[in-house]
């Protein structure tokens, strides 16, 4: 491969792949807010149709 | 003494069936966005409008436009707890015609797309033994699809295309029937990785086939005289929207079916990046194949043609599989691939519509699949099995693709955020939930930019049409007003016809969570 070519491909590689696994361990590291506004149900109380069941 | 673990949780506090988890919904919204125009559209564009120069605005477009709508689908999905007719309902309830405009989008789509897929699955029976010969244009357009000589509707059906096409349907109806945890999303995870290890492996012997790397230098050359030229921009905001699968209902009832206190946007990066990975995937090894072709036939990568659609899966790559050591392999891989890629897409676009007849007349998963499944299938079955149902799938296409998902996210975007009023709730509703903030940056991109910008694309699609037709040296005016305008003006019917249908339970007898007073944002 030519020179520009291959910067060119090991740049996309770097921020569309780089941005999959920053967005990932983003993700990983923060799955969920501290604190949620007030009421709502919560996600145990969301499972409530089955405990029913 | 041992107790035995309590299954996850297929249905919601509010009756709404529900994804196992966050792994669950992230796994089955990339299996919706990853689809076959990320295997045979963007390595075609991205060579057409500037090679690695494309990157940029194809970059730009994920960041101004892409992630940004998903949000919103996610937003409202999420927020106001329904298919696209009952969420977008309670938005305002005139929108309710909207969402079923979205749902009509995805009928259409649905009964096409299911007919490529029993082409992918028939090719991927073929690949063990080439049947395709020599003449793969041949083959595929004469003795597999049996095409007419002339654009038309014909019920001359094609025994080849239409026993796997069946086959299609009934899987896919047997999926959906089991309902989104134990269907939907254990097809996805089951597809999803099946594709990303065999795409990879795929991928990975074609980077070291003679002539990969003329592929590759092809693709990748920038040529930033294109950047220029706003037709580029435009392309690469229509590979964006068309890829990730936004506005046209999917993601608003993937995100209905999410646990209330699920985090919104961080996944939606997850998702948006994941889809571009692995178009990027895609066009190193569809250019890999390509460079490959090009030095078996002795000519330059630039004098190839068919490098995009149906003529690049169905007619080039078998003919560059012939010709690869281990073809019968890669056969398998390549079509397996796209059968994979396409299912678990074709599971969200039936999801949307089951999800509106399941929430207007409240029946149940079952029900709904056999409901909306088995009619589908016959439509199909009668427009794609006979011998011009290529004709009829490319003319279709255009006008769901082109026409029907524009106006629907010009529409959803103006109508929700702005005559609506709910720019500020929505906002307040994705960064209350999620561990990456929105703020007037997405309202300014979503609700002032996307729109501008989908207008001038939507204007430029009709100019075309008006003008020219959609392809005059293919199809006649008649052919076109027929299987486009007409399907068009049917979707528009169909939409209004069931707004006014009474839903079984009164939809309006709800509350939005988080509260929201207007102080918040």
């Amino acid at each position: 491969m030519e020179p520009t070519p291959i910067v060119f491909m090991i740049l996309a590689m770097v921020v569309i792949w780089g941005s999959l696994l920053a967005s990932t361990v983003f993700l990983a590291t923060r799955p969920e807010v501290a604190t949620w506004p007030p009421g709502g149900p919560t996600d145990e109380e969301d499972a409530a149709l089955d405990d029913i069941d | 003494m041992a107790t035995k673990a309590k299954p996850k949780s297929t249905t919601g506090i509010d009756g709404r069936p529900q994804w196992s988890g966050q792994v669950g919904f992230i796994i089955s919204a990339i299996g919706s966005a990853v689809g076959l125009g990320n295997i045979w559209r963007f390595p075609g564009v991205a060579y057409e409008n500037g090679g690695g120069a494309f990157l940029i605005p194809y970059l730009v477009a994920l960041l101004t436009a892409g992630i940004p709508i998903l949000f919103l689908d996610y937003a409202i999905g999420h927020r106001f707890r329904g298919s696209a007719p009952l969420a977008l309902r309670r938005v305002k309830r005139w929108l309710e015609t909207l969402g079923w405009f979205q749902v009509t989008i995805c009928v259409v789509i649905a009964i096409y797309y299911a007919a490529i897929l029993a082409w992918a699955i028939s090719y991927f029976v073929f690949s063990f033994n080439q049947k395709w010969g020599d003449d793969t244009g041949g083959f595929m357009y004469g003795s597999y699809l049996h095409l007419a000589d002339t654009p038309g509707f014909s019920f001359d059906f094609v025994a080849g295309v239409l026993i796997p096409l069946a086959l299609v349907w009934i899987a896919v109806i047997v999926v959906m029937a089991l309902g989104v945890a134990k269907g939907v999303e254990k097809a996805n995870i089951v597809f999803m990785p099946t594709l990303a290890i065999a795409f990879l492996i795929l991928v990975i012997r074609s980077v070291f086939l003679p002539g990969a790397k003329d592929g590759l230098n092809a693709f990748f050359t920038p040529d930033f005289s294109k950047l220029g030229d706003p037709d580029v921009w435009i392309a690469a905001y229509g590979q964006i929207f068309f890829s990730l699968s936004i506005a046209f209902g999917i993601m608003i009832t993937y995100s209905s079916y999410r646990k209330h206190r699920a985090n919104q946007t961080t996944p939606g990066l997850v998702v948006g990046f994941a889809n571009s990975s692995f178009e990027l995937l895609a066009g190193i090894g569809v250019f890999s194949i390509v460079g490959f072709m090009a030095h078996e036939q002795n000519v330059a990568v630039a004098d190839l043609s068919g490098l995009k659609g149906v003529s690049l899966a169905f007619v080039t790559f078998p003919k560059v599989i012939s010709q690869m050591p281990g073809s019968a392999l890669f056969g398998a891989l390549f079509f397996g691939s796209l059968f994979a890629a396409g299912f678990t897409s074709l599971t969200s676009i039936l999801q949307v519509i089951m999800a509106g007849i399941q929430d207007k007349f409240k029946v149940s998963e079952r029900n709904s699949a056999l409901m909306v499944g088995v009619p589908l299938a016959v439509v199909s079955l009668l427009f794609f099995g006979t011998t011009t149902g290529l004709y009829v799938l490319d003319v279709m296409d255009n006008w769901a693709n082109n026409i029907g998902i524009i106006i629907s996210a010009i529409i959803m975007t103006i109508c929700v955020l702005w005559v609506a009023g709910k720019y500020k709730e929505l906002a307040f509703h994705l960064s209350s939930l999620s561990t990456f903030k929105v703020k007037w940056t997405w309202l300014v991109l979503v609700g002032i930019f996307s729109p501008l910008l989908l207008i001038y694309m939507f204007g430029q699609v009709m100019y075309n049409l008006i003008k020219s037709g959609y392809d005059p040296s293919s199809y006649t005016r008649a052919f076109e007003f027929k299987a486009g305008w007409l399907v068009f003006i049917l979707m528009v019917a169909a939409s209004i016809v069931m707004t006014f249908v009474r839903w079984k339970e009164d939809p309006d007898k709800f509350e939005a969570w988080p509260g929201f007073t207007g102080k918040e944002f």
